[in-house]
C-alpha cells in the first residue's frame, strides 16, 4: 500500500512559487487571484511500517522552513485547490530524485533500486470571483500542460471529503506483445491511408518503392530464412519511416530542383545541399583553409583549435515538440544537441551553449487559432526550458538572441546550440574518427526507453495539426544527462569504446542504423533493452525517442569494465546485441526476429523528389518618407522595438560564468546591460588563446530577398566575430535553415515561391562563403514550419540562423563595444548606402502609417570586394592593439549602434555623419538607419589617430566624431542637430520594453 | 619546499564546477584532486589523506527537494562519521553556491556549539523568485575567524543560483551567529561598501545581507558567490574598460579565498 507525504512551508516563510503562479494568473489570464500557496505531494509506492513512514517523512522535507505530514497538512484557507500530477508513465524527475532520499532513509545498499516516488503540486488558491470554470482554466493554462500533467480542481468542501488518493501514477497494463505486418498489395489510395493512419509521413513514391522493394524474390527468400512473412513488419516499416522522413533524410536539400527565374530562364539543380552548402565548403578547403578536422559527417561539425584540441559546433532545431509542450520541447531541445558534440568523435567536452528564439510578441493581442498556445506563455515555457536544462548541465550560454513576427505564433523556432572541444588524439589516435568492427557489442546508455517522443522525426516532418501526437513530447532530466556525460569521458579515457553516437530523432532505429553501416551490420535485441514501465511494443523500443541516452560500440574485451564503472557512476547500461558485417540491420525481440532490413535499401532507396522553384520578385512599396527633421523621437522609438530592445531580463537567468573560462560576456558595458556584438572564451584553463563566438539572423530581408537576407546574416555574424577579434581566415559557419514548406500542393499553393526563395538562400550562402573563405562545417534544415488549425495556415518567414565560429590567438586583446572613454575618437568603416527596405526603420515608419504591409526598399546586400580588405584591415588594427571598441550596425542602422555604444560606455558623443562613408544619393534618414551590411563603429585613442588611418588606408573609414563625458548622443547631419538624446534617457526605452517579461 | 596540502574535491550527481575549483587550487599551491562520491562512499576513510575538503557548485540531484537536499542527506546517512573526524581533526572544508547549500543543509555551518550535523539555517528561493547570473559586490568582515577571508577586504564576484536568500525565522538564532562571527561575507552597495539591502546588491534578499558563513572556529566555510569564477581578471565583467586605466592584476581576485586556505594549511600543515 502506498503512502503520502504533504510538505508546506512554515508559517511566515515566503513562498515564490506561489507568488509566480498568482502573478501568471493576473499576467496572462486576468483572474483576481490574490494569493497562492504551494506544497510538495510525494506519494511512495511501498508498503512500511508506520515508524519507517515517520523517517521518510523527516527525510524528505527540510528541517528549518517546511512542515510535512504522512496523509494531510491542514489545509490553509482557500477558494480552489489544484492539483498537478504527471500522467502515467511520463518522466517524472523529482520523484527520481526522491528515491535516492528514501534509499538513504531505508539505509538500502547503493545500487539496489528504490521503490517508486511520484510527485504532485499543490496550488491552494484564494481570489475574488472566481468559479470552478477559472480554476479550471487557471490551471489548463498557467500551471500544467494536459498534454504530460493531470490536474485535479476541489472546493474546500470537496478537499474536505475526499479521500487520500494513494494510486500512484504507473502504467500496470502489461498487453502481449504484437508485432503487425502490412499488405502493401493495394492500391495507392491505400498505400497512402497506410502512411496516414501511421504518422509516417511517407509520400506515395516512398510506398511504392518500399512495395517493390519487398516483392523482390531475394528479399523475400532471405526473410523466410530468418522467418519473417512477405510483407513488411510494423518495425520494418516504422524504421524505414523515420530513417526517410525529411527529418533524417533532408529530402528537399537533396532533391532535383528546377528552378526558373524571372525572366523564365530554368536551370536544373541536383541537390541544393551538395551544390551549394557542401560544394562552397570543398571548394574553401581546396583553396587551402587546412583546420576543416570532420565536415557534414558527423553529429556535429570539428575544426582545428590548436595543437591539443579540436572544437565541435552544432546547432539545432526543436520546433514542433516547443510548440505543444514549450518547457518539455524546449528543455529536450538544449539537453539533445548537448548530445551532439558529445557523440561527435569519440566524444566532447562541452564547452557552451547558444540559444535563440523567434515567436510571436508576447504583447499579442490578434486571434489565435483554437489549440495555439499564446507567445507569451510559449516565450515563458521555453526560456525555462532552455534555462534549466543549460544550467543543470553545468554549461554557460555564450550566446542568445530573440526575434519576434506574429507569423511565428503557428511554430515557434527553437535554436539550440552546443560547443564542445575534443582532444586531438585519443589515446594516440585521431580523435574524430569513429570505428566499428563486427563483432563489437551494441551497447545503449543513460536513461531508460518509455513511449516518450515516439514519432518526434516523423511529425517534426509535418505541419502542426489538432490531432498532432502527445507522445511526439519528451521531458528532459539534464541531471541523468551530466552523470552519463561524466562517465562516459571517463570511459573514453580509459579507451573502452570504439564509437559512440546519440540517440535523438528516430532513438535506436536512427543511432544503431547509422552505426552499424560503419561495420556493414547489426543485430540487436530488443528484449535488453531497460523499460521505464513494461508493455511496450517492439517498435516503440525500437523508434522510442526517451531522453539522455547515447549508443555505443565496445569491444567485447573492454565491456565488463565498461558496465562495471557506469554501475559505480550510477548510469544506467545495458549490451543489446553486436554489430556486424551481413550488410543487414536485424532486430529481434527474444528468440523472434521482427525485423531485417537491407541496409542499402534503408539507406540509398529512398526516391529522390524533384520540385519545381519559380522566383517572381515581391513587389512591395516603400513607406512614405517623413519630413525631414528631428529624428531623436524615432530612434528612440527604435530602440524600444522588440526586435532591437534589451533582452537582458530573460537572459540573466541563464548561467553564463560556470567553468570560469569567460571572457567576453553576452552582456557588456560599465552596467553590463548592452548585448556584446560576439562572445569571447578560453578553451582551456591556463592558456589564452579563445574562441569567438556570434549569429546572424534576419527572416524580415526575406520579405523582399531570401538572397539579400541570406548574404547578410552571414555578413553579419562574421562582421561580429570579427569585430570581438576574432582573426581573419580562421571563422568557419553553422547553416540552420527553418522554412515553410517549399513543396507546391494543394496546402501549400505558393510552393513554387517559397522554393525559389530557398534556391536563392543557398545561392547567395555559397557565393558569400567562398568569397570570405568561410566555411560551413555543419548545418540543419527544418522544413516545415506551418501550422494549419482552425482553418488557418500559418507560415513562417524563411529564416535561416547562421553561427560563426573564430579564433583568437590571445583573448586579452578582445574588444567589446561600449564606447570606453570620454575624448576618444569616433570612426565609421564600410560604406553606407541607402539599403532600407524592410529595416527597423521602414517597419516602424509602415506601422506608424497603418499600412505596415509597406516597408519595402532596396534590402541591404553584400559586396565582398569591399567586406574583405575591410575585415582583414580590422583584424591587422586589433593585432597591433590600435582600437578601443568595435560595434557592429545592425537593425536601427548607425544611429541604433551609436545610441548603444553609448549607452553601454555610459557617456556620450558627438558625431557628424556626413563624414561617414557613403555611396549613392541618400537623405538623412538614410544615413542614419540605413541597415547597410559590412560596417563597424570603432574608436580609438586620439593618439593613435594616425595609426589607424594607416591601418584603414585603402578601405571605406572615416573619423565622425567623438566620446563626451556628458551624456549626451548628439548626431548631425549638413550643420543640423538630427538626433540629441540623453544617454539615460536611451538606455530606458533600450532596457524597459521587456523587462520583467 | 614542503609538500603540496592535499585537497578533496567531491564530484558526481550533478555537481559542476570541478575544472574551475580544481584550477584555483592548483594554482593557489595546493594538490587538489576530483574523486566521485560514490568512489568516496565505497573508502570513506580516505577522507582522512586530505587537508581540506571542498563541495562545489552545481546542481547536486537537479536542485529536486530544494537545493542540497538530496546531496546533504547522502552524506549525513553515508559519511557521518568521517566527516566529523575530519572537523575533529582542525582541516578545512570550503562550500561554494550548491556546495553551501549542501553544507547548511548538513548543518555543517554555521556550527554554533560544536553541532554539525543539524540543520540550523535556510537558504530558500530568491527574492525574485529565479535564478540569476550577474556580479555583485562582497564584503568581508574582518571579526570573522574565518581562515579562508583573512585580510580580504572587497570583491566582486559573480552569484549564480536560485536558492541563495540565507533564512531563519529564529532571530534569536540569527544573533548567535552574528555574535559568533559566523558571518564571514556580505553583499555591499559597491558605491558605500556598506551591507547591501534591495536588490540587486543584495541580490536574493538574504538576512543582514549574508553572501557567506563559517563556523566558530573558522575553519569551514561556505558562501554563495563563486570565487573560483574568478581566477583571470578578464572573468571580471569591466576588465575591457579598466585595461585602459592601468595594468590589469595578474590574476583573478577569487583565487585570493584559495591562497588564504593554502597559506593556513601551510602554516598548520
Amino acid at each position: 500500500m502506498a503512502f503520502r507525504i504533504e510538505i508546506g512551508l512554515k508559517r511566515g516563510v515566503p513562498d515564490p512559487r506561489g507568488a509566480a503562479a498568482a502573478a501568471r494568473a493576473r499576467g496572462y489570464l486576468r483572474l483576481d487571484v490574490r494569493a497562492c500557496a504551494t506544497r510538495d505531494i510525494y506519494l511512495v509506492d511501498a508498503d512500511l511500517p508506520a515508524d519507517v513512514q515517520r523517517r521518510v517523512r523527516d527525510a524528505f522535507a527540510d528541517a528549518v522552513v517546511a512542515r510535512a505530514a504522512l496523509g494531510r497538512l491542514p489545509p490553509p484557507a482557500f477558494d480552489w485547490l489544484i492539483e498537478v500530477g504527471f500522467k502515467p508513465g511520463v518522466t517524472d524527475n523529482v520523484g527520481h530524485t526522491a528515491q535516492a532520499v528514501l534509499s538513504d532513509a531505508l539505509n538500502l545498499p547503493p545500487a539496489a533500486p528504490a521503490p517508486g516516488v511520484f510527485t504532485a503540486v499543490q496550488y491552494f488558491i484564494r481570489g475574488r470571483g472566481l468559479d470552478r470554470a477559472a480554476a479550471e482554466r487557471l490551471a489548463r493554462e498557467a500551471l500544467a500542460n494536459t498534454l504530460i500533467q493531470t490536474i485535479r480542481v476541489y472546493s474546500p468542501e470537496e478537499w474536505a471529503a475526499a479521500p487520500i488518493a494513494l494510486d500512484p501514477p504507473v502504467i500496470r497494463a502489461r498487453p502481449n506483445l504484437v508485432v503487425r505486418s502490412y499488405d502493401l498489395s493495394g492500391s495507392d489510395e491505400e498505400l497512402l491511408r497506410i502512411s496516414r493512419d501511421g504518422i509516417l509521413s511517407l509520400s506515395l513514391e516512398e510506398m511504392r518503392a518500399i512495395r517493390d522493394h519487398f516483392r523482390r524474390p531475394d528479399i523475400r527468400a532471405a526473410r523466410a530464412a530468418l522467418g519473417l512473412g512477405p510483407d513488411p513488419t510494423d518495425v520494418e516499416l516504422e524504421c524505414i519511416a523515420q530513417t526517410w522522413s525529411e527529418h533524417c533524410k533532408h529530402k528537399i536539400f537533396a532533391a532535383r530542383v528546377r528552378y526558373t527565374d524571372e525572366q523564365g530562364r530554368t536551370e536544373i539543380i541536383e541537390s541544393l545541399f551538395d551544390t551549394y552548402i557542401r560544394g562552397a565548403t570543398e571548394k574553401i578547403a581546396a583553396a587551402g583553409c587546412g583546420w576543416l578536422v570532420s565536415v557534414f559527417k558527423d553529429n556535429a561539425g570539428v575544426i582545428r583549435f590548436n595543437d591539443r584540441w579540436n572544437l565541435a559546433y552544432k546547432v539545432e532545431t526543436h520546433n514542433s515538440p516547443s510548440a505543444l509542450d514549450p518547457y518539455g520541447g524546449a528543455i529536450t531541445g538544449i539537453v539533445g544537441v548537448n548530445r551532439d558534440p558529445m557523440g561527435t568523435g569519440m566524444g566532447c567536452e562541452l564547452l557552451c551553449n547558444v540559444w535563440g528564439y523567434c515567436l510571436g510578441s508576447p504583447f499579442y493581442e490578434g486571434d489565435l487559432p483554437a489549440g495555439l498556445m499564446h507567445p507569451r506563455r510559449i516565450r515563458d515555457g521555453v526560456h525555462q526550458g532552455v534555462i534549466d536544462g543549460g544550467n543543470q548541465s553545468g554549461i554557460p550560454w555564450a550566446r542568445g538572441f530573440e526575434r519576434f513576427d506574429e507569423r511565428y505564433i503557428g511554430k515557434p523556432l527553437v535554436y539550440c546550440g552546443t560547443l564542445g572541444r575534443l582532444p586531438a588524439l585519443v589515446g594516440g589516435r585521431p580523435s574524430e574518427r569513429k570505428e566499428v568492427r563486427p563483432g563489437d557489442i551494441i551497447v545503449m546508455c543513460g536513461g531508460r526507453i518509455g513511449k516518450d517522443g515516439i514519432h518526434g522525426a516523423t511529425f517534426s516532418s509535418e505541419e502542426l495539426r489538432e490531432e498532432s501526437p502527445a507522445q511526439a513530447v519528451q521531458i528532459g532530466d539534464p541531471i541523468t544527462q551530466r552523470m552519463m556525460y561524466e562517465f562516459l569521458i571517463e570511459a573514453r579515457d580509459q579507451g573502452w569504446y570504439r564509437a559512440l553516437t546519440d540517440n535523438g530523432a528516430g532513438g535506436l532505429s536512427s543511432s544503431i542504423g547509422e552505426m552499424c553501416r560503419l561495420s556493414g551490420g547489426a543485430d540487436l535485441d530488443l528484449a535488453k533493452a531497460p523499460l521505464k514501465y513494461e508493455g511496450l511494443q517492439p517498435w516503440e523500443i525500437l523508434l522510442s525517442e526517451a531522453q539522455e541516452r547515447m549508443s555505443l560500440a565496445v569491444p567485447p574485451e573492454s565491456l565488463d569494465a565498461f558496465l562495471a564503472l557506469a554501475r559505480r557512476r550510477g548510469v544506467e547500461a545495458a549490451a543489446l546485441g553486436t554489430f556486424t558485417d551481413s550488410g543487414r540491420f536485424i532486430v529481434r525481440h527474444g528468440d523472434r526476429v521482427v525485423a531485417a532490413l537491407d541496409l542499402d535499401f534503408l539507406h540509398d532507396g529512398c526516391p529522390r523528389m524533384e520540385i519545381a522553384a519559380r522566383w517572381t520578385p515581391p513587389n512591395v512599396p516603400p513607406p512614405r518618407a517623413p519630413r525631414a527633421g528631428d529624428r531623436t523621437a524615432a530612434l528612440k522609438r527604435l530602440l524600444g522595438r522588440l526586435n532591437v530592445c534589451s533582452k537582458e531580463y530573460k537572459s540573466r537567468q541563464y548561467d553564463g560564468e560556470v567553468k570560469g573560462l569567460s571572457v567576453v560576456k553576452p552582456f557588456v558595458g560599465t552596467r553590463s546591460d548592452v548585448p556584446a556584438d560576439a562572445t569571447v572564451m578560453r578553451v582551456e584553463h591556463g592558456a589564452d588563446d579563445g574562441v569567438v563566438l556570434a549569429e546572424g539572423i534576419n527572416p524580415f530581408y526575406s520579405d523582399l530577398d531570401t538572397a539579400a537576407m541570406m548574404e547578410s546574416v552571414v555578413d553579419e555574424a562574421v562582421r561580429r566575430v570579427v569585430a570581438a577579434g576574432g582573426e581573419w581566415g580562421t571563422i568557419a559557419g553553422l547553416d540552420n535553415f527553418c522554412w515553410p514548406d517549399p513543396v507546391q500542393s494543394e496546402k501549400t499553393p505558393d510552393g513554387e515561391y517559397k522554393m525559389a526563395q530557398l534556391v536563392r538562400a543557398n545561392r547567395a550562402l555559397h557565393d558569400i562563403c567562398v568569397a570570405y573563405g568561410v566555411p560551413c562545417i555543419s548545418g540543419k534544415d527544418s522544413m516545415k514550419n506551418d501550422s494549419v488549425r482552425g482553418g488557418r495556415k500559418i507560415s513562417i518567414p524563411p529564416t535561416v540562423l547562421f553561427s560563426a565560429i573564430g579564433r583568437i590567438g590571445d583573448v586579452r586583446r578582445s574588444l567589446t563595444m561600449p564606447f570606453q572613454r570620454p575624448g576618444d575618437l569616433i570612426a565609421v568603416a564600410g560604406i553606407t548606402r541607402d539599403e532600407r527596405g524592410a529595416s527597423e526603420y521602414h517597419r516602424l515608419l509602415a506601422e506608424a502609417q497603418g499600412a505596415p504591409e509597406r516597408f519595402g526598399g532596396e534590402p541591404p546586400r553584400v559586396r565582398p570586394a569591399e567586406a574583405v580588405p575591410l575585415y582583414q584591415a580590422m583584424d591587422a588594427a586589433i593585432r597591433r592593439g590600435l582600437l578601443r571598441s568595435a560595434h557592429t550596425p545592425t537593425l536601427g542602422g548607425l544611429a541604433a549602434a551609436l545610441a548603444l555604444c553609448a549607452i553601454g560606455g555610459d557617456v556620450g558623443a558627438d558625431v557628424n555623419l556626413d563624414d561617414a562613408p557613403r555611396e549613392g544619393a541618400m537623405d538623412d534618414d538614410a544615413l542614419l538607419f540605413s541597415e547597410s551590411n559590412s560596417r563597424f563603429v570603432l574608436t580609438f585613442a586620439p593618439e593613435a589617430e594616425r595609426a589607424v588611418a594607416e591601418a584603414f588606408a585603402g578601405v571605406a573609414f572615416a573619423v565622425v566624431g567623438r566620446v563626451t563625458e556628458t551624456p549626451q548622443l548628439r548626431l548631425r547631419i549638413g550643420g543640423r542637430l538630427r538626433v540629441d538624446a540623453e544617454t539615460d534617457g536611451l538606455r530606458r526605452t533600450f532596457r524597459s520594453a521587456l523587462w520583467g517579461i | 619546499m614542503p609538500e603540496k596540502p592535499r585537497i578533496l574535491i567531491i564530484t558526481g550527481y550533478g555537481l559542476n564546477c570541478e575544472a574551475e575549483s580544481r584550477h584555483a587550487w592548483a594554482l593557489a599551491g595546493a594538490d587538489p584532486e576530483l574523486v566521485h562520491l560514490n568512489d568516496l562512499l565505497e573508502r570513506p576513510r580516505r577522507l582522512s589523506d586530505y587537508a581540506g575538503l571542498m563541495f562545489i557548485g552545481g546542481f547536486s540531484f537537479g536542485d529536486h527537494m530544494t537545493s542540497g537536499h538530496v546531496f546533504a542527506a547522502r552524506l549525513r546517512h553515508r559519511l557521518r562519521e568521517p566527516l566529523e573526524k575530519f572537523i575533529a581533526d582542525g582541516r578545512l572544508i570550503l562550500g561554494v553556491c550548491n556546495g553551501f547549500q549542501i553544507m547548511v543543509k548538513l548543518g555543517l555551518l554555521p556550527g554554533l556549539d560544536g553541532e554539525y550535523f543539524e540543520q540550523r539555517v535556510a537558504l530558500i528561493q530568491n527574492e525574485v523568485g529565479h535564478f540569476q547570473n550577474f556580479w555583485v559586490e562582497i564584503r568581508f568582515e574582518p571579526s570573522s575567524p574565518c581562515v579562508f577571508t583573512r585580510g580580504l577586504d572587497r570583491i566582486s564576484l559573480p552569484i549564480r543560483h536560485g536558492e541563495g536568500r540565507l533564512f531563519t525565522p529564529d532571530r534569536e538564532l540569527l544573533a548567535r551567529i552574528e555574535a559568533g562571527g559566523c558571518v564571514a561575507c556580505r553583499y555591499a552597495d559597491p558605491a558605500t561598501g556598506r551591507p547591501a539591502d534591495a536588490f540587486p546588491h543584495n541580490p536574493n534578499g538574504s538576512l543582514h545581507a549574508i553572501a557567506g558563513l563559517s563556523d566558530p572556529t573558522g575553519r569551514i566555510f561556505g558562501l554563495m558567490p563563486h570565487p573560483e569564477a574568478f581566477l583571470y581578471p578578464e572573468n571580471h565583467p569591466h576588465w575591457d574598460r579598466r585595461r585602459h586605466t592601468g595594468p590589469l592584476p595578474e590574476r583573478g581576485l577569487g583565487l585570493r579565498i584559495f591562497e588564504n586556505a593554502v597559506c593556513f594549511l601551510s602554516r598548520n600543515g
